[in-house]
């Protein structure tokens, strides 16, 4: 047993050198939808309507159906999710490949730059930099957006003004870069899409999207906690629900990482 | 002499709420024409078009000519008052608690004489201004009022009950995102309300939105969230006397140029199922309230699009939503019935708001919808049409429904 790396790691968990950090939104009405210009569809927001809590309607049970947007919450990214990814093979969360859903992650730290800038921007340089202290960002890892941003109220998270979200995020260079000269897996970030707010105006416009679906990758938003996670080192476990040909899903984002 | 009306206390906790006790409500099927008449807030008989006679109380023929054709017909409001008696000891429930009661006998200038509740203003002999109200059964009733303007006239105890008046009530107006909810709302508090409004996904900036939070309680209130809406009313269920659901989702289109049918669920969500939620969470506690003095549970007021009556294919799923939570309204109003509180519809055109941008006018102001549902609760009317589109849909309704419907769904833009 004692060689059984899998064991191994559960026993690790159990005796407390692993710990196991929840990154993950209550799922709740209270959460900040992405807004799109009112004219196009919009995503459901969470709702939660009870069917029956030990009453006339069910006397020993309590149950409830929920609606949620594929993008609603602490979610997942498929590369279906975004045109530039729409004929990749597998690109669905019905059709990704499982070994994805466990893989180790880099943590970036912007909380001070997010707190003072709001429109803060990850650059390639930036992350040079972070790479001279913490070493180079391998292939098949995550790269998460530290900014605090999650221990926003509400209006203060979402950010809304007349021109738009104001939020930070990566710049179209470094994504692109990410992408091709680092091949990493995915990007996550706390804020409400892995984009900056004012995305839209980049070019191309919402750079995290075109090139992580482009390319196959993900992404992972409404992320919390990532202050507990170290810069390397942790690994993320991510399982969208199995939604047939679906574009991302709300789901349980667990960091492990050692004590 | 009309006491003017005094701001309640706070109630005490150990006293029961009283019940509602109600009126009687047997009315002949002719005499709810009558109920028809109060219910918009107008003066009308029978008039026979044979002879012209004016006839009350309702008949199925002319006492003159013995004509059958007795229609509904507006007619002159003033009278006199030849008797008046004060009930003291009546042995009906609703009138017992309330005694001592006024009525009298009067004679209207068109000749029948009614039996009317009166107004403390108005005695023996004197001249009246005639109405046809709903009572707390929902059922039409004579009142005569003075003809002059008299001080606090509008707080006599017995026109009270005749009316929703916001005067001293609390209120919760369920949209303060739009300018419809914010007019409402500061119309509610200008006739003398206390205001709580409601705010869905508050993280959204928007208009208004700092004139709202000054002068009215702002509270969290997603009606499409039934969580969010039992919410509210676990704090102020047993607290607001007047709800307005100025719910306003519009979004243009029709049945067969939309591929998806989100736009169409939003529609219902906000309009059928909020209105579900409302009466579900707020509804029993306001059905409970209706007897509960000064600041009792009085009305429900709905703001409806006038083509929940008659589809309008630009707006075609917006009218169907429309219309299902007006068939809810009737439900609902015969439901909060028994309390005694009512159920308002009003009935509009277009808005002069963003998502009736391409409609050409006349468009209806928001503030004059929110005047209307003051002047409806104060007036103690059930069904009201604002502004010359509603009107116009209304008079071609009874006129030829199939030539409206042919107007309304000939063309697309």
């Amino acid at each position: 047993m004692t060689d059984n790396t899998a064991i191994a790691f559960a026993t690790a968990i159990a005796q407390g050198s692993l710990r196991v950090v929840d990154l993950t939104f209550t799922l709740s009405p209270d959460m900040p939808v992405i807004v799109l210009p009112p004219e196009f569809g919009q995503s459901s927001p969470v709702r939660i309507q009870q069917i029956s809590r030990y009453d006339e309607n069910g006397p020993g049970w309590y149950w409830n159906n929920i609606t949620v947007g594929e993008h609603t919450g602490t979610h997942f990214d498929a590369p279906v999710h975004w045109y530039t990814g729409k004929d990749l093979p597998n690109n669905a969360v019905d059709t990704l490949p499982v070994e994805h859903m466990i893989a180790p992650a880099c943590v970036i730290d912007c909380s001070a730059q997010a707190a003072a800038d709001p429109d803060f921007l990850l650059t390639r340089a930036f992350v040079e930099d972070w790479e001279k202290s913490h070493g180079r960002i391998l292939a098949g890892h995550w790269v998460l957006l530290r900014t605090d941003w999650s221990k926003l109220g509400p209006r203060d998270f979402a950010n809304l003004r007349e021109d738009g979200a104001h939020t930070p995020g990566p710049d179209s260079n470094v994504m692109e870069w990410l992408v091709n000269e680092r091949d990493i897996l995915g990007f996550g970030t706390e804020t409400i899409g892995t984009d900056a707010g004012q995305g839209s105006h980049f070019a191309p416009p919402h750079p995290a999207h075109h090139f992580l679906h482009g390319a196959g990758r993900y992404g992972l938003q409404c992320l919390r906690n990532l202050d507990q996670l170290p810069p390397t080192g942790a690994i993320l476990i991510t399982t969208p629900l199995k939604i047939l040909n679906g574009s991302g899903s709300p789901l349980r984002v667990l960091g492990v990482a050692p004590s | 002499m009309v006491e003017p009306l005094q701001k309640p206390g706070r109630k005490n906790p150990l006293d029961r709420t009283r019940q509602q006790a109600l009126p009687p409500a047997g009315r002949s099927r002719k005499g709810q024409l009558l109920t028809l008449a109060a219910a918009q807030g107008r003066f009308a008989l029978q008039c026979c078009s044979e002879c012209g006679l004016f006839c009350y109380p309702a008949r199925d023929a002319c006492p003159n000519c013995l004509s059958a054709d007795l229609p509904l017909t507006d007619a002159p409001n003033g009278g006199t008052i030849v008797s008046e008696t004060t009930v003291r000891v009546p042995t009906d429930v609703y009138f017992r608690e309330r005694a001592s009661w006024r009525i009298g006998i009067v004679k209207l200038d068109c000749g029948p004489e009614m039996v009317a509740h009166l107004h403390a203003d108005c005695y023996d002999g004197e001249r009246v201004r005639m109405s046809l109200q709903l009572d707390k059964s929902g059922q039409a009733v004579a009142f005569a009022r003075p003809t002059e303007k008299t001080p606090n006239q509008a707080d006599d105890r017995q026109w009270r009950e005749m009316t929703a008046t916001p005067k001293f009530r609390r209120a919760l107006v369920t949209n303060g995102r739009t300018a419809l909810g914010q007019a409402v709302a500061a119309a509610l508090k200008a006739a003398g309300a206390e205001v709580y409004v409601g705010l869905a996904d508050p993280w959204k900036p928007f208009p208004g939105e700092e004139t709202l939070k000054r002068d009215h309680h702002v509270v969290p209130l997603d009606v499409a969230d039934e969580r969010s809406v039992q919410e509210l009313a676990a704090d102020l269920g047993g607290k607001i006397d007047i709800l307005v659901n100025s719910t306003e989702h519009v979004r243009p289109g029709g049945l067969l140029d939309r591929r998806v049918t989100n736009a169409v669920k939003d529609e219902m969500d906000q309009h059928h199922f909020g209105f579900v939620h409302l009466a579900q969470a707020f509804g029993p506690a306001m059905r409970a309230r209706g007897a509960d003095g000064v600041n009792s549970a009085a009305a429900w007021v709905n703001v409806f699009s006038v083509y929940a009556l008659a589809n309008w294919a630009p707006f075609g799923t917006n009218s169907a939503a429309q219309a299902a939570a007006l068939s809810l309204s009737h439900c609902l109003r015969g439901e909060l019935r028994l309390g005694g509180v009512r159920v308002v519809n009003l009935f509009t055109g277009p808005l002069d708001t963003e998502w009736f941008q391409t409609v050409p006018p006349p468009k209806l102001a928001p503030k004059a919808v929110a005047s209307a549902i003051v002047a409806a609760l104060e007036n103690g009317t059930e069904d009201v049409f604002v502004g010359d589109v509603a009107e116009d849909v209304r008079q071609r309704l009874l006129a030829n429904p199939k030539a409206l419907e042919r107007d309304l769904n000939q063309r697309i833009s």
